[in-house]
């Protein structure tokens, strides 16, 4: 019993067990699911292929955005829905510098690692945009990230002139690296993005003391300023920081196909960064969080839908299911529901008690 | 002090964020002083428009007429148009919009964007209250239409349909000029069909469900896959117009080892997600390769990868639709109301960089 507590009570609990529910279901249905070949792709190079390597490349946009929305989460104790309108806007900045005004560039007019710089930082002052709105003016994060949600996708056509800026292979065949493979390296590259994004959230969390003042925040804020923290301070900074996943995500998006959308890019992916969050067991009211949850919660999405693709599940089906998911976890947070669990928990466990006395 | 600084910064985003919904707002309503008043009235008077009383909407036209008639020989029109980021289409079809409806040509236009119905709708009664002389709409959904247009009609404000239909009355309208998606979807099948392959394994991306173009181009394939025994579907899904689930939904046939030589995207982003999908996979694709690859649209970079022999077909959906409604305004009623304009189909055997200048959108 005891030890049955201690697992069902560990946060890694929730979405580990939801990984080992769709394995199973997998292995059940299709056991291909788990099969992964060595391709030739069409530049020459042998890559690896498969639904588990489709899952961890698809996943990385995902795990970039849960980190930074669990530290929003945390400290603000409301969600950034603006995230996907933000990536398009990141996206066509980083189009933006590469392409000049020419939607069809011969060559690239900048270097790519400037064009990414540069997106880092405007996404960076759209998250201080909305962590301002809540931070200093205490406007519910829903709401205040709302502005962006419906602006965004209209600045990200602005920037670019509501052209659609394409980058051919023969202008730069490094761009398509970043959501594609580098010759030579059979994994995909979002890959390796989204873990030296994590290695270097989790450096973060170890050797500074982010992860300590953003859960004080959102636990109490006021108890935390009287300890000499400055609460606006950190949501700020929880939201900037955001802005730099949400860039590095939209970099991948982009570089995937080689030219962007603005109405469709990264569509709804804030619900699938919010549901990350949640399925990683962290309170949607903010307070303590665990990263590696968040992050693992974001694959075990990806894992869900390519399941759902694999399943022929029409597409437009899809939030219908994760929106079960989503429902679940949140009723199952909600504290009356604890508190219910609790006191039922408690109750079989007196009835036990009498039981083995008498 | 540091909130001063965070609260001038903020201000500052602000003003981005203004002067960014105002470089879409400011250019199509190039706000003429004179009718500026009128335009004020009715408005205030909106929520009651909520409810469709086209008796007083009636009334306060022959009151109002004469101020209408002094803001000068410009025609009025209220364009109601989808969200022009949707797609390289809807961006051309607005800048050609854009560039019909000005001033040098005789019009003052007023533009609404959305696409959602309801805002739609919304935004036609407002253009219905605010008096202009002709409504220029492309319905983001076929139903509901019947009581605004029935408003239209009792204030005498004249509407033309264009690059969508709806489910309404013909009389409700003047002209509708569309393309016709169930013929693209059969130029592009019948193409298919004389490809000769011995069996067509299709994956068949679809737009989003219920709209013109996905019913359209969807019809003709699915009946040419009923009747022929070698025709097969491998997959059928929608994308939703979008080029990454496009790519997760080939990704998924390409790991599940299912055969297949057809993709029939429904747009040429989505052509584009499966190409990138076929990539990964070195899963040759274009002419004379093993995969046949169709989109839609003719999008530029589309019709070049059709040149470059990566792609095998385009379908034209013509988005250049204001000079057959300037036409009509003009010109008068035209007998036939359903007005279908010319549109291609490329091969990439065929296609010459002419064909890529003049039609690439």
């Amino acid at each position: 019993m005891n030890t049955l507590k201690k697992i069902t009570s560990n946060q890694m609990f929730i979405p580990l067990a939801a990984l080992l529910l769709l394995i199973i279901f997998n292995l059940i249905m299709d056991p291909g699911f788990f099969k992964i070949n060595l391709v030739q792709n069409s530049a020459g190079n042998y890559v690896f292929s498969g639904y588990l390597i489709t899952i961890l490349d698809m996943g990385s946009e995902l795990a970039i955005l849960a980190i930074g929305m669990t530290l929003v989460t945390a400290a603000s104790g409301g969600q950034d829905i603006s995230v996907g309108a933000v990536i398009a806007i990141g996206g066509s900045v980083i189009l933006r510098v590469l392409c000049g005004t020419d939607p069809r560039p011969e060559v690239l007019k900048a270097p790519i690692i400037v064009a990414f710089l540069i997106s880092c930082v405007v996404c960076m002052i759209f998250g201080a945009f909305n962590g301002a709105l809540v931070a200093f003016f205490r406007i519910q994060p829903m709401v205040a990230t709302l502005i962006m949600y419906t602006a965004g996708r209209s600045i990200a056509a602005w920037i670019n002139n509501n052209t659609l800026p394409v980058i051919s292979p023969a202008a730069s065949e490094t761009f398509a690296y970043f959501g594609g493979f580098i010759p030579g390296i059979p994994i995909p590259t979002p890959v390796f993005i989204a873990i030296i994004c994590v290695i270097i959230t989790m450096l973060i969390l170890k050797f500074t003391n982010l992860g300590l003042y953003t859960q004080s925040v959102g636990i109490n804020e006021n108890s935390s300023r009287l300890n000499g923290l400055n609460p606006e301070f950190i949501k700020l900074m929880a939201f900037v920081l955001l802005g730099l996943c949400v860039a590095v995500a939209g970099l991948i998006k982009v570089s995937r196909i080689s030219t962007i959308n603005y109405s469709v890019i990264a569509k709804d992916i804030e619900m699938d960064a919010i549901l990350a969050v949640a399925l990683g067991g962290n309170a949607l009211s903010g307070g303590k969080f665990n990263m590696i949850a968040s992050i693992l919660g974001a694959y075990v999405i990806q894992f869900l839908t390519t399941t759902l693709y694999k399943f022929k599940v029409s597409a437009d089906a899809l939030p219908a299911y994760k929106a079960v998911v989503v429902i679940f976890l949140v009723v199952m947070s909600a504290p009356i529901v604890r508190d219910y669990l609790e006191q039922l928990r408690k109750k079989m466990a007196a009835s036990r008690k009498e039981a083995a006395e008498s | 002090m540091k909130r001063r600084v965070i609260a001038s910064m903020l201000a500052a985003m602000m003003a981005v964020a203004l002067t960014a919904c105002g470089g879409q707002a400011a250019a199509p309503a190039p706000a003429e002083p004179a009718p500026a008043p009128a335009a004020e009235e009715p408005k205030a008077e909106e929520p009651k428009a909520e409810e469709p009383a086209p008796a007083p909407a009636a009334e306060e036209k022959t009151e109002e007429a004469a101020p209408a008639a002094d803001a000068g020989e410009l025609i009025r029109v209220g364009i109601i148009n989808n969200d022009p980021n949707e797609s390289g289409y809807r961006t051309a079809n607005d800048a050609d919009m854009k560039k019909m409806f000005c001033e040098e040509n005789g019009y003052e236009a007023q533009f609404a964007y959305s696409l959602k119905n309801d805002e739609q709708i919304a935004a036609a009664q407002n253009f219905i209250q605010d008096e202009v002389d002709y409504l220029l709409l492309s319905a983001a959904d076929t139903a509901g239409w019947d009581s605004v247009l029935q408003d239209a009609q009792a204030a005498g404000v004249k509407v033309i349909l264009f690059d969508r239909t709806i489910d309404a009355p013909e009389d409700l309208y003047e002209a509708s000029i569309v393309s016709d998606m169930a013929k693209e979807g059969q130029t592009a099948v019948d193409w298919l069909a004389s490809q000769g392959l011995d069996e067509y394994n299709v994956i068949h991306l679809q737009g989003v469900m219920g709209s013109a173009a996905q019913q359209g181009r969807s019809g003709a394939l699915d009946e040419k896959v009923a009747a022929e025994d070698n025709w097969n579907i491998v997959n059928q899904q929608t994308a939703e117009w979008n080029a990454e689930k496009a790519q997760q939904i080939v990704q998924s046939v390409i790991d599940s080892g299912d055969k297949f030589n057809v993709i029939y995207a429904e747009n040429d982003d989505m052509a584009k997600g499966a190409v990138a999908a076929l990539d990964a996979a070195g899963i040759s694709h274009g002419v004379d390769k093993d995969v046949i690859v169709m989109g839609f649209d003719c999008n530029k970079w589309a019709l070049e990868e059709l040149l470059a022999g990566n792609w095998n077909y385009d379908g034209q959906c013509n988005p250049f639709q204001a000079s057959y409604i300037d036409e009509i305004i003009k010109n008068g009623t035209p007998a036939e109301k359903v007005i279908i304009m010319d549109e291609k189909g490329f091969d990439a055997k065929t296609i010459t960089q002419e064909d890529v200048d003049t039609y690439g959108i």
